[in-house]
């Protein structure tokens, strides 16, 4: 199952490098990545997979979204059909 | 790989402009339920929705949490109770009981149902069961009920809507200390449908399915964010078109999140229903964005027609997106439940007789308005005949919430907290329609209705 993971916050050092460790350390596979700056916001939506995940999505977008708040970032995590189902016809 | 910007959308769309699945309804059959007693169907009836029903409050809470969108109300609807209780339609207080007993166990908020259908005729066991709604309404915490008194294939009972008149009257007084709150529980129908997920007037219609998913999406406050972003300069046409596309995407995410409950809960996947409900929060109000369309206040000159472009618009979005919509699909107008519509009473910009004429264009009818409690039943039954009559001539749903507040009158507000709301207490007229509604009979269904 794949799910969206969106970071959204002010810009600083080692955004990247700390959502991916996190992530890597429950086995969610990233599967792409994109990242702006939008009026020194920094905005980054990564695919990432969860077959191998030691975790349910919905505990992992709970745990992300806690760790998010640590580092001043609002964090998302879900499932890709949302987005497939509102924005594709 | 998704667009950047489609996927923001979406999160403001839930972070800022309050888009939420409103309800998830599980509709449950209680056909095989009866039996010659009432302690024996009340048994069997509890039995059937506890077990129906056990998982959706963990089903919506982990469809919530993996879709990251809120999922705010988890309901039960059932048949019409009249029918349930027709053997012992004497005791249909005993049903009532264990439906609100099943609903608190089960954990839903409100379980809708305990419905009579009475639009041509009422049989004994009938009026035994609607004599019955105050004191169980009175007695009962989340039991909704509701009646439908015409159709515009049948015309509109008139010895009903007299009934009813009384009926809203004796709920209120019943239940005067919580200011008639037990009004805010029951609904006056013409044209009802079998499978509306919202609430007063969710029932399980009996050419439905066992148990069925019915899914009720919201958003006023997205569609008003999308119509301010498109700007002022642009045409109605245009403006119409911005309507449909927000709620096209409103009902993709319902439509989802109804097909994966619907699996989980080993239902059928029922309707969605894309129906424009406010809250009282400020951003969630279907007023709004009839003031965004570019009326000062909403009631002014104008709003009719605002609100037939934006009701027809949603249900256009909301047809192409999914495979099943149902329900009432439009926009609501509850005037306690909307701030848009609580400070336009509150200016004194919207009275009862132009939100008569909006009920000709929404998607529903009078909701959740306040009036003296000092109202006759009269009067009351009368404001239910003129919904009816718009409902049965313009082949529509439509329906009387209203809430003569006991002791209260013209100036005074009521305030029944959260999703319900607030209002003001709006006038009806005085002048007495009492002869007109203690004639009775049946108001004989539209010529455009004899289409066979």
């Amino acid at each position: 199952m794949r799910a969206v993971v969106t970071v959204v916050g002010k810009d600083k050092t080692g955004i990247i490098a700390k959502v991916s460790t996190f992530l890597a350390e429950r086995g969610v596979n990233i599967v792409d990545i994109s990242q702006t700056i939008m009026d020194e916001y920094f905005a980054m939506i990564m695919l990432v997979d969860l077959s191998c995940a030691s975790i349910a999505l919905s505990v992992l977008a709970d745990e992300c979204e806690t760790m998010g708040k640590g580092i001043g970032m609002s964090i998302h995590v879900q499932h890709e059909e949302i987005f497939n189902a509102m924005h594709s016809v | 790989m998704f667009n950047t910007q489609e996927v923001l959308e979406t999160i403001d769309m839930i972070e800022r402009e309050h888009l939420d699945i409103r309800t998830i309804t599980m509709g449950i059959s209680l056909l095989p339920c009866i039996r010659g007693t009432a302690k024996e169907t009340a048994r069997l009836v509890y039995d059937t929705i506890c077990q129906k029903a056990e998982n959706i409050v963990k089903v919506a809470t982990d469809l919530s949490r993996e879709y990251g969108i809120p999922i705010v109300n988890k309901r039960v609807s059932v048949t019409p109770a009249s029918l349930i209780c027709a053997p012992f339609s004497k005791d249909s207080a005993v049903i009532g009981k264990a439906l609100d007993d099943a609903a608190k166990t089960v954990g839903v908020d409100f379980l809708g149902g305990y419905t009579a259908l009475v639009h041509k005729g009422m049989a004994d066991y009938e009026r035994d069961f609607i004599e019955s709604i105050p004191e169980v309404l009175a007695s009962t915490e989340r039991l909704c009920s509701s009646v439908n008194v015409g159709s515009s294939k049948s015309g509109i009972n008139m010895d009903s809507v007299a009934l009813m008149g009384e009926t809203v009257l004796r709920t209120a007084r019943l239940t005067a200390a919580q200011d008639g709150y037990g009004c805010a529980k029951l609904v006056v129908f013409c044209n009802a449908v079998e499978d509306n997920p919202f609430m007063a007037g969710a029932f399980h219609g009996v050419g439905e399915s066992g148990t069925v998913i019915n899914v009720g999406v919201s958003g006023p406050g997205v569609v008003e964010a999308a119509v301010r972003a498109a700007g002022t300069d642009k045409n109605l046409g245009e403006i119409a078109e911005v309507v449909k596309r927000t709620s096209f995407k409103i009902t993709r995410a319902g439509q989802l999140i109804a097909r994966e409950a619907a699996k989980r809960l080993n239902a059928e996947f029922g309707i969605v229903d894309l129906s424009l409900a406010p809250t009282p929060e400020r951003g969630d109000s279907v007023a709004a964005i009839l003031e965004t369309f570019g009326l000062e206040s909403v009631g002014t000159h104008g709003t009719t027609a605002c609100l037939a472009m934006l009701n027809d618009a949603v249900k256009k979005g909301g047809i192409m997106a999914s495979s099943k919509v149902g329900g009432l699909s439009g926009a609501f107008i509850p005037l306690s439940e909307d701030i848009g519509m609580i400070e336009a009473a509150e200016r004194g910009s919207i009275n009862m007789d132009k939100l008569e004429a909006m009920t000709s264009v929404c998607s529903v009818g009078l909701d959740m308005i306040a009036i003296p409690g000092d109202t006759p039943a009269s009067t009351i039954s009368a404001i239910i005949a003129d919904e009816a009559a718009i409902g049965m001539i313009n082949n529509k749903t439509t329906a009387v919430r209203v809430i003569p507040v006991p002791g209260k009158g013209v100036g005074d507000e009521v305030n029944f907290g959260g999703l319900l709301g607030r209002a003001p207490i709006i006038p009806v007229h005085n002048e007495s329609s009492a002869v007109f509604i203690s004639r009775g009979g049946l108001i004989p269904a539209p010529v455009h209705s004899n289409k066979n």
